[in-house]
């Protein structure tokens, strides 16, 4: 399991009931089902991903992220969970506060465009980053909307978003001293816990 | 199987349609009461020892209990859904036992209008009840227990089956473990009455109706079948569909100035609406429109469609088609909303295809591929549940 992962499922309750926007293959919400108990549904619009999670048995409901979230009621979910796919929606902002009109709390994990490794590759070569964890070039990449571990938190402090836990994570360690004292710059990926 | 068998390795070959006789009464909703009559249905597979395997196959407007297979081995096409049930299709009846009976107030063997009235002697003609959604759903259940079937796998349906597939799920909440409903609606809305209305008005006015006593009359209401069917057959394909069939090609290559049948689609429709007169009642056909516009599991439950579906304990699959226009996509999704706000589990996809209503009935491999993959999880758990001994 991804470190990422790792932190997640720390932060969920027993027979929590999730929404996984964005739930991929399903693994997450398979994961939480098994050793949390927990119900809910997936939302995906990749039609090889639909298919998996029906063959693992995931509730998944194919669904537009960009068309919003209206068809779901106010608080409807103790948790609502977003990996890697904040910087992918066309208006982050607004989704972020639909998030937590349905959930009672939310998971947010995005790529941390501040993290040294895309500065540097910035500073140094003059061209947008490309890495492992962001692969796509400028022009043809899903990432429409990056930002940094900051960005984010002046987002949350806009929008009157409280942040109840955040850590950051890179693809091998958990959290290293160097993440804990300069999060924005050490860590490749940040993992937030937020309510309202 | 045979190795010389005259059909293809995945059809179940050559079928015959049974009749049972119901003979407790079973009061409609209309108030009306049948007892004593006679259902047909077709069966597909074998049962297992716990009988965890059954599927119920239920049919729309114009479909009946021939799903699959042939019945003769001249037979130029198989059973209306024969493309999902077969070995190794997404019904696979190399592992489920498929029971696809004709609604009653159908027009092939199950009690209808074309029926004899024991009490008249004479055909049933308009007189027959108007049958719902909810007393096909309790006549199944009667199979059901004809069969000792304690609890179907699976109720599939398309269209008006995928209505029959949502109330089960409703009303007998411990019978079913899998609601499976394809291009379907949690009721009709005003313009899907109004295309039904017409089509209804095109039977009734035909000179040939005589207010639907026409069995004894050498005659009957063709002209108005094959419009009503004309009509129908219009919102089953797309308009991207019917382009892409006909365009504006012509019979003739050139204009006749006449109103003969000139371009390809006038022609299709007429000889689609001639085949379908001579093979349908029109008294089944007002009917089976009625049951169309009478559908509404909410109105029950303060017209709250959450507060329907919460009585379910069985999983869903819910499946639309991208150029549906009879039941869009929105139409389905008004089901997966309700089962989402209801905490069912619910699994729901949105196919893009051309072909419009029909999609349901045609090879489009992104649905056949998801269908099977649901179809397995179902046929996993008939298998598990047939190791554990009856109590």
């Amino acid at each position: 399991m991804s470190p990422e992962l790792e932190v997640i499922e720390g932060w969920v309750n027993h027979n929590a009931h999730v929404l996984d926007l964005g739930c991929g293959d399903g693994s997450l919400l398979r994961h939480l089902k098994s050793i949390k108990q927990a119900t809910g549904y997936g939302l995906e619009s990749g039609e090889d991903n639909i298919l998996k999670c029906i063959e693992a048995g995931v509730s998944v409901i194919e669904q537009d992220l960009n068309k919003g979230l209206k068809n779901f009621k106010e608080q409807s979910f103790d948790l609502v969970i977003m990996t890697q796919a904040l910087q992918e929606i066309s208006s982050p902002h607004i989704m972020l506060a639909e998030m937590l009109r349905i959930g009672k709390e939310c998971i947010i994990t995005f790529p941390n465009f501040g993290y040294w490794r895309n500065r540097s590759y910035l500073a140094l070569r003059g061209r947008m980053p490309m890495s492992k964890t962001l692969p796509h070039a400028w022009y043809n990449t899903p990432n429409i909307h990056l930002c940094t571990f900051k960005d984010f938190e002046a987002l949350c402090y806009r929008q009157h978003i409280k942040i109840l836990d955040r850590t950051v994570v890179d693809l091998n360690y958990k959290n290293s001293w160097s993440m804990r004292i300069m999060p924005n710059l050490f860590g490749a990926t940040a993992v937030y816990r937020v309510t309202k | 199987m045979q190795t010389n068998s005259p059909f293809p390795e995945d059809s179940v070959g050559l079928v015959k349609p049974q009749t049972m006789t119901i003979s407790a009464p079973l009061s409609l909703e209309c108030g009306k009461s049948l007892s004593h009559f006679d259902l047909v249905f077709e069966t597909y597979g074998t049962l297992n020892k716990n009988k965890t395997n059954a599927v119920l196959i239920c049919h729309a407007l114009s479909g009946n209990q021939h799903a699959a297979g042939f019945h003769k081995a001249t037979d130029k096409k198989p059973g209306w859904w024969d493309l999902c049930i077969g070995p190794g299709k997404p019904i696979d009846t190399n592992h489920l036992f498929v029971i696809s009976p004709n609604n009653i107030g159908g027009c092939h063997g199950s009690i209808g209008p074309t029926t004899l009235n024991l009490e008249t002697s004479q055909p049933y003609g308009p007189d027959f009840p108007i049958v719902t959604v909810r007393d096909w759903v309790r006549t199944q259940a009667r199979i059901a227990e004809h069969f000792s079937i304690d609890q179907w796998a699976a109720v599939i349906g398309g269209s008006l089956g995928g209505m029959q597939a949502l109330q089960w799920a409703i009303d007998f909440p411990e019978q079913i473990r899998h609601s499976v409903i394809i291009a379907s609606a949690p009721k009709l809305s005003a313009q899907n009455i109004a295309f039904n209305e017409i089509a209804r008005q095109a039977i009734m006015t035909d000179p040939d109706f005589h207010d639907g006593h026409f069995y004894g009359k050498h005659s009957y209401p063709k002209k108005g079948l094959v419009l009503a069917r004309m009509l129908g057959h219009v919102t089953y394909l797309s308009d991207h569909a019917m382009r892409e069939k006909f365009g504006r090609e012509l019979k003739k290559g050139s204009l006749g100035f006449d109103y003969n049948a000139e371009f390809q689609v006038e022609s299709y429709l007429r000889h689609q609406g001639e085949v379908f007169s001579e093979n349908f009642d029109a008294n089944t056909y007002l009917l089976m429109t009625k049951a169309l516009d009478y559908f509404d599991p909410a109105k029950e439950y303060e017209n709250n469609l959450v507060k329907a579906v919460s009585k379910a304990l069985c999983k869903f699959l819910v499946i639309s088609f991208s150029t549906d226009w009879r039941f869009s996509p929105e139409r389905s999704e008004e089901i997966v909303n309700a089962l989402l706000q209801a905490r069912k589990t619910v699994n729901y996809a949105r196919i893009d295809a051309p072909q419009g209503h029909d999609s349901f009935l045609l090879n489009i491999p992104r649905y056949i591929n998801l269908f099977s993959a649901y179809m397995n999880n179902v046929i996993r758990e008939a298998k598990e549940l047939n190791q554990e001994p009856q109590t």
